[in-house]
Formats: C-alpha cells, sequence, structure tokens
C-alpha cells in the first residue's frame, strides 16, 4: 500500500494512535482526536468520491466480508460500495443465505468467514454484544455494523460528520435525540460520539421508551454529566441546531409502551410548528428507514432543513475513512 | 480397614451443639463414634494429622442442578455428585427441572437409586405442578414417601397465585417446604441481567429487582394465610431481605436461602472480570461475560451488603449454590443466547469463605448457613447428618482456611466449566471429605480414598 493509497489528502493513522485500532465496537473507546482523523480522512475519500473514476487501489488484495443478520439496505450497500471504491474483494453473506438458517451457530459461521482470511468483517446482528463477542474469539478485524440495541458506531460517525459539514464545528452544538432511546443503538453510539466532541446533548423520549436509569438525569461522574434528558419536546428543541429524529417501531404500542402512534406522533413527531421552536439554521437528521408522519412528517423529512439524503451520502465516506484505518492498523499484523 | 478413621489435631466446628474446639473425632462403620480431647489410637483406626485444619460437618447444598435425566451433555447424577464431594458438600439436592420432569413417585424413586452407590447422598427435590406447568399440584405425598424432601418448580415461579396458596396448605400437612424461585416474570421481557446503567449501556434488556420482590412478598403473605412454609430460593435484593426480615418478625413460616455469586459478586461482573472496576470505563474484551449471566442475576453492591448482613444476622437462613452446569457451546454465544447459570459446587464454599476472610461473617456461622442450618430444614428426611455428634452420620469436611489456589474450570470435574470465577484467586481448600465414613475427596495421601 502506498503512504497515500491515491488519496493525497489523508491524515496519518498513526498521530491519532488509529494505527493501534484492531475493531470498530463502539465510540465509548475512541479519544476524542481518533474521532476527528476519522472526520477528516471521510473528508478526504468523499473528494475520492467525486472523481470521474471513482476507484482508489488503497485496500487492494484486502478482503471484506459482511455479514448480516439482519435485514438493512444503507448500510450493508455503503460498506460495500465504500469497500469497492478502495479496490477491496468484498464479500456479502446474509443470514437468509448463510447455514444461521440451517442452525449453525454464529461462533462456527465467524470461524468458516475467518477462515476464508477475511481481514475485516463488518457485522450486523439482532443481538447485542454479537460483534464484541466475535472480537474476543476471531483474528480477523471486526466492524460493528449494528448489534442489537448496543451500537452503531459507523452511523454515530457519519452523522458527527454531517453536522460538521454543515455547522464547520460540533463543540457545543445543541442536539437532541428525540424518539425511542430505550431501543436505539443509533442513540447510544451518538451519546459517546457526541458527548466526546463536545456536543450539548438533550434526549427526549416518553418515559417508557428511555432507559429506566437514564429518565433522572446523569451524576457528576457519569460520562453523559452534560446530557440533559426530559419528556417535553418544546422545552427541548429550544435553539437546538440539530434535531435527531429515531425510528419507532409498531410493536411499541402493541407492547403496552405506548397508547397510540397517534400521541406519540402528537407529543414527539417533529413537524414544522415544533421545528420553529429550533434554531432558525436547525438540521433535521433521522438515520432511516423512517416511519413518516409518526416520528417525522413528510415536508420536514423532504424539506429544506432535511440532510437525510446527506447522511447516506456522508455514509459512504465515512464507511471508507473506517475501512481504510482498520485495514492500515492491520497492515504489519498477521 | 479404611472403616476406622481418627482425625487428629482440628479445630472441630459443630455450631448445631456449639462446639468450636480442637478435639479429635473418632469414625467408625460410617457413623460418629466419639469426639473428644486426645481420643487414643484405636485398633485398626486410621490416624489423621489434622493440625492447623478445620473439620465441620459434611455440607449440604440445598439447591442444585444434576440435569440426569434429559440433560446428560450437562451433568449427571456421577459427575455432578463427584463436583460436590471436591467442594465439600456430602449432601447435595437435587432441582427437578430435569427431562422428564420429576413429578412423581417413580422418577424420585429413580434418581434415588442413580444415586446409590455415588460419593455423595443425593436427596430429590419433586416439581410442585405436574409437568412444572402451574396448572395441577403433583402428587406430593407419593413422592414424599419416596425420598422428596421439598417441592419446587424451580426455574418457573408458580405464578398463579390460587395454585401457590393449595401447595403450601398441601404440602404442609407432609412437613416440607415449597421451594419458589421468585420472579414475576411478566414485569419485564427478555431479560439478560439486572436493570440498570450497565444493562443500558450494553444494550441488554433488565431484570429489575421489583420482578423479584413483588413474588418475595406474595410469597410471605400466602404463608401468613396457609401457615404453609416457603423455602425462598436463591434471594438478590436488599427489598428481598429487607421484606423477609419483617416477615420473621411477625413469625410467618418463611425460610431462605442465598448463593455464593449473588454473596461476592455484582452486575459488574458481565462488564469485566472480578477484580476489574469501572462501570464508565471503555468497554474491556471481557465485556459482555456470559460465564455472569445468571438468574436471578447479580445485583449491586448495595444488594449484596444487604444480603450478607442478612445472612450474618440468620435472616438469610442458608448459603445453597444453585449449582447450573452447561456445555461450553451453550455460553459461547452473545448473551441474549447464553444460557443462565454457574458451575458452583466446587467453587461455593472457597468464594462463601472470603466472607470471613473479609470478616463479615464469622466461621462458625458459615458453617452453620451451609451444613447445620441446611440440615435442620431437611428434618422431616430423619437424616442423622449436618452435625458432629456421636451416632450422626460420619459425614465430614476438612480444610485449610488459607490456602490459596486459581480456579481453572478445565480442572472442574462437573461437566460445567461455566464460571465466572475462572482464573481468580480464592482462599481456602478442602482438603478432605468424608461421606458415611469412607474418603471420598483427598487432597492428602490417595490411599485414603475410597473406590
Amino acid at each position: 500500500m502506498s503512504p497515500h493509497a491515491g488519496i493525497p489528502s489523508l491524515k496519518p493513522l498513526a498521530s491519532n494512535r488509529f494505527d493501534e485500532r484492531k475493531h470498530v465496537l463502539d465510540l465509548d473507546d475512541f479519544t476524542p482526536g481518533e474521532i476527528q482523523l476519522v472526520l477528516d480522512n471521510a473528508l478526504a475519500m468523499q473528494e475520492v468520491m467525486g472523481r470521474s473514476v471513482r476507484k482508489v487501489p488503497a485496500l487492494r488484495g484486502k478482503t471484506i466480508v459482511t455479514l448480516f443478520h439482519e435485514p438493512s439496505t444503507r448500510t450493508r450497500a455503503s460498506f460495500e460500495q465504500a469497500g469497492k471504491i478502495l479496490s477491496a474483494d468484498v464479500i456479502n453473506i446474509s443470514d437468509s443465505a448463510s447455514s444461521a438458517k440451517k442452525g449453525e451457530s454464529l461462533y462456527n459461521t465467524a470461524l468458516s468467514i475467518q477462515a476464508m482470511q477475511a481481514d475485516i468483517i463488518v457485522v450486523r446482528h439482532p443481538h447485542s454484544g454479537s460483534t464484541n463477542f466475535l472480537a474476543r474469539h476471531l483474528n480477523s478485524s471486526i466492524i460493528n455494523a449494528g448489534d442489537g440495541y448496543h451500537a452503531h458506531p459507523s452511523q454515530a460517525l457519519l452523522d458527527l460528520y454531517t453536522i460538521q459539514s454543515h455547522f464547520g464545528d460540533i463543540k457545543n452544538r445543541k442536539v437532541v435525540i428525540v424518539g425511542d432511546i430505550l431501543y436505539s443503538r443509533v442513540a447510544r453510539s451518538n451519546l459517546w460520539g457526541l458527548t466526546k466532541m463536545g456536543a450539548r446533548v438533550t434526549l427526549c423520549a416518553p418515559p417508557t421508551l428511555m432507559p429506566p436509569d437514564f429518565i433522572n438525569g446523569f451524576s457528576k461522574d457519569h460520562p453523559f454529566k452534560s446530557v440533559s434528558v426530559t419528556h417535553n419536546l418544546s422545552e427541548a428543541i429550544k435553539d437546538a441546531d440539530v434535531v435527531m429524529a429515531l425510528r419507532l417501531q409498531a410493536e411499541r404500542q402493541s407492547k403496552g409502551r405506548l397508547p397510540s402512534l397517534r400521541e406519540y406522533s402528537r407529543l414527539y413527531g417533529i413537524n414544522r410548528e415544533i421545528l420553529s421552536l429550533a434554531n432558525k439554521k436547525v438540521i433535521v437528521m433521522h438515520p432511516g428507514p423512517m416511519n413518516e408522519n409518526v416520528e417525522i412528517n413528510t415536508e420536514i423529512a423532504h424539506g429544506p432543513h432535511s440532510v437525510i439524503q446527506e447522511q447516506v451520502k456522508n455514509g459512504v465516506a465515512v464507511r471508507m475513512a473506517l475501512l481504510y484505518a482498520v485495514a492500515a492498523a492491520n497492515r504489519g499484523g498477521k | 480397614m479404611k472403616d476406622r478413621l481418627l482425625i487428629k489435631g482440628a479445630r472441630v466446628i459443630c455450631p448445631a451443639n456449639g462446639i468450636d474446639k480442637k478435639i479429635d473425632v473418632l469414625v467408625d462403620a460410617g457413623e460418629i463414634k466419639d469426639t473428644g480431647v486426645n481420643i487414643g489410637a484405636s485398633d485398626g483406626a486410621i490416624s489423621i494429622n489434622a493440625t492447623g485444619l478445620v473439620l465441620a460437618p459434611g455440607l449440604i447444598d440445598l439447591h442444585c442442578h444434576l440435569r440426569e435425566p434429559g440433560f446428560e451433555y450437562k451433568e449427571t447424577v456421577r459427575s455432578g455428585t463427584a463436583a460436590a464431594v471436591k467442594g465439600g458438600f456430602t449432601t447435595i439436592c437435587a432441582m427437578p427441572n430435569t427431562n422428564p420432569v420429576a413429578d412423581n413417585a417413580t422418577a424420585i424413586q429413580s434418581l434415588m437409586d442413580k444415586a446409590k452407590g455415588q460419593p455423595a447422598r443425593v436427596l430429590p427435590i419433586g416439581a410442585a405442578t405436574k409437568n412444572s406447568a402451574g396448572k395441577e399440584l403433583t402428587e406430593m405425598a407419593d413422592m414424599v414417601d419416596a425420598g422428596a424432601i421439598g417441592f419446587s418448580d424451580d426455574g418457573n415461579p408458580i405464578s398463579s397465585d390460587i395454585l401457590m396458596r393449595h401447595a403450601l396448605e398441601y404440602s404442609s400437612a407432609l412437613g416440607v417446604p415449597i421451594i419458589d424461585h421468585c420472579e414475576v416474570s411478566s414485569l419485564f421481557t427478555n431479560g439478560q441481567i439486572n436493570e440498570g446503567w450497565i444493562a443500558s449501556r450494553l444494550g441488554l434488556q433488565g431484570i429489575p429487582a421489583a420482578a423479584e420482590e413483588q413474588m418475595v412478598n406474595r410469597n410471605i403473605a400466602l404463608a401468613k394465610l396457609t401457615g404453609g412454609w416457603v423455602h425462598l430460593a436463591h434471594v438478590s435484593t436488599k427489598g428481598s431481605v429487607d421484606s423477609i426480615r419483617r416477615a420473621k418478625k411477625l413469625g410467618v413460616r418463611i425460610t431462605a436461602e442465598a448463593t455464593p455469586h449473588h454473596l461476592t459478586l455484582t452486575e459488574e461482573a458481565v462488564l469485566h472480570r472480578p477484580g476489574s472496576s469501572g462501570i464508565y470505563k471503555p468497554l474491556s474484551e471481557d465485556a459482555y461475560n456470559t460465564m455472569s449471566k445468571v438468574n436471578p442475576p447479580l445485583r449491586t453492591q448495595e444488594d449484596v451488603d444487604a444480603l450478607v448482613e442478612g445472612l450474618a444476622d440468620g435472616i438469610i437462613d442458608i448459603i445453597a449454590t444453585d449449582h447450573a452446569p452447561h456445555a461450553y457451546t451453550e455460553k459461547l454465544c452473545p448473551m441474549q443466547e447464553a444460557a443462565f447459570g454457574i458451575s458452583n459446587l466446587e467453587t461455593a464454599f472457597a468464594s462463601a469463605l472470603s466472607l470471613v476472610h473479609n470478616k463479615k461473617l464469622n466461621l462458625p456461622r458459615l458453617i452453620e448457613s451451609m451444613a447445620s442450618s441446611p440440615a435442620r430444614l431437611l428434618q422431616t428426611s430423619n437424616k442423622k447428618i449436618g452435625q458432629i455428634t456421636k451416632g450422626f452420620s460420619a459425614d465430614l469436611t476438612l480444610f485449610d482456611m488459607n490456602t490459596g489456589w486459581t480456579v481453572d474450570t478445565n480442572q472442574f470435574v462437573s461437566k460445567g466449566k461455566n464460571s465466572p470465577l475462572h482464573g481468580q484467586k480464592l482462599k481456602g481448600k478442602v482438603i478432605l471429605t468424608i461421606y458415611k465414613g469412607q474418603v471420598v475427596y483427598s487432597e492428602l495421601n490417595k490411599d485414603l480414598l475410597y473406590t
């Protein structure tokens, strides 16, 4: 691999110890410097994506396996495209096509993938901690593409990138995360990432969709001590720079956590009226897939404040930066 | 020739009759023959120099899982009893959650038959309801006649209030307890570990303390109503201890057990190895430790402190292991897929001894909670066990308080290697276990072993 692998503006990884990072499981173990490096290198990757020939040899000869045990449109395609632009060989394995259907354990499936000499395995799995489990038992690098309700670090990084690209910075920006915090891996990874980058975060949800220990706020020794928690959206959204709406699953109603999607939407849906309380330049984000007119109104989702399509586009560049970093970190390794 | 043993010079602790002194113990024909200072070498007796060691009644475990029949890949009566004596236990009570469920006299008799010739005594617990389905009572009298010492639906709490009422009424005529796993499982969905920050950050669904406390309180109310005897299995929360304390003050017929893990470990054990700390740090590579997944879940330090205090006070009557062996692959998976339970028989006593080393419990109380008190709860079975008294079964555990050792689950004789203590240092080791006068486990001269 040449020093810049065809991408002249990449920053050296060693400056932030990224050259020692083997796995990306969550952002809880990232330093602010490491996060910034990913964002900076994602910018360099954007340049590649703007070329007429979108191909650089950075990961030529590397094998990336995407192992998806849960449905996904954006994330899997995004990792695949990122890997292909960097010239890696990308193999996709999805649940319906894997031996999991025949009752094979995750451990045995993963061992087989490792035996194919996968350098990086990008994993999505419905059970929290499954990527930590694989990282503990395999030699390949693991990138978490979403595990249960635990973490979705590449999503949080692309959210950070999107915020930075709009405001020039993240520090002191007011970010409101609205919705099903309890079951959201996106919210959890964003909490780590945003607090590390100095954003002012407010969580807003009905008490039934908030982790029980979050409801009364965070103590002084807690890593989320700067985070506010409220059940009142008009209070939360005041002067917000960023509003991040989370997907609400219909089964929250049948399981007794909500009386109706209608009332949820009335109290927590992002619409024009509520958005008027935010900063005039507010951006509205959503990790997808959306339930339009439940957590977000159609006119907002596709309106001038929405950056939802940008998030998807930025996702490819951010994942290129992540794949590049992890592959480079393993350069001298086994 | 191995029928007569003279154990000399040990500190003998027998809480049932208040003994805690250096005396000799003579064993003959399976019974305690004599105790006293300087018993002379009698004909043909093998003399064991136990100076510096402690001799206690053989430990008794009121709650373990032997998995046979149905789950022999996890444990068998043979491997389970071998693990028991290695851990200092001479009597263990087996839960009925086998396949088929031990819910009739034939199944109880079958277990009794299998236990014959094994190195430890196995006493069966029968199911309280048919197939542990919570619908109809089992033939409890038949099972008591066949050897059952209590009734439980184990992991399936008896959720029907009226059936629990009748189970208590019916069993009261037989003098045996209904042993209830206290958990209102409708209070949570898919719970994996204790509810709280650790569950929240790991993205795991929690099991709240209230799920246990609600059923502890119901059971107290029903024991009061019926006069029946409820034994609360493995209580884990401060709220439960508080409720039991109040109930006992009112004279309600209720007894309770706590496990070595709930007395010594907190929920942090799912984040990292015991000994490390920090619940806010980046996850270590030991995070999501399935070996620490157990039901009820490991709780907070406040709960641990309340349990230890309750044990010292006698509010918690006994320590029971809830020995729950599983195949390795049943723990080699993400947390949500992992089986609940800890293989406990071989570490339980040394774990519990840490409470004595940390001065939270005195040694006689520990021995009481692991031998004399369990024996008292088994009194209807008319076994002469749990005492170092002339005429009692010569079930004895000789141990060294201070020998340090490192837990290596690969060395477990139990088929279940599932323990969060792997690699941990424990202090205190069983040196010799004697069951019915025979040496069934020995760290001393192997010639002593009965084969």
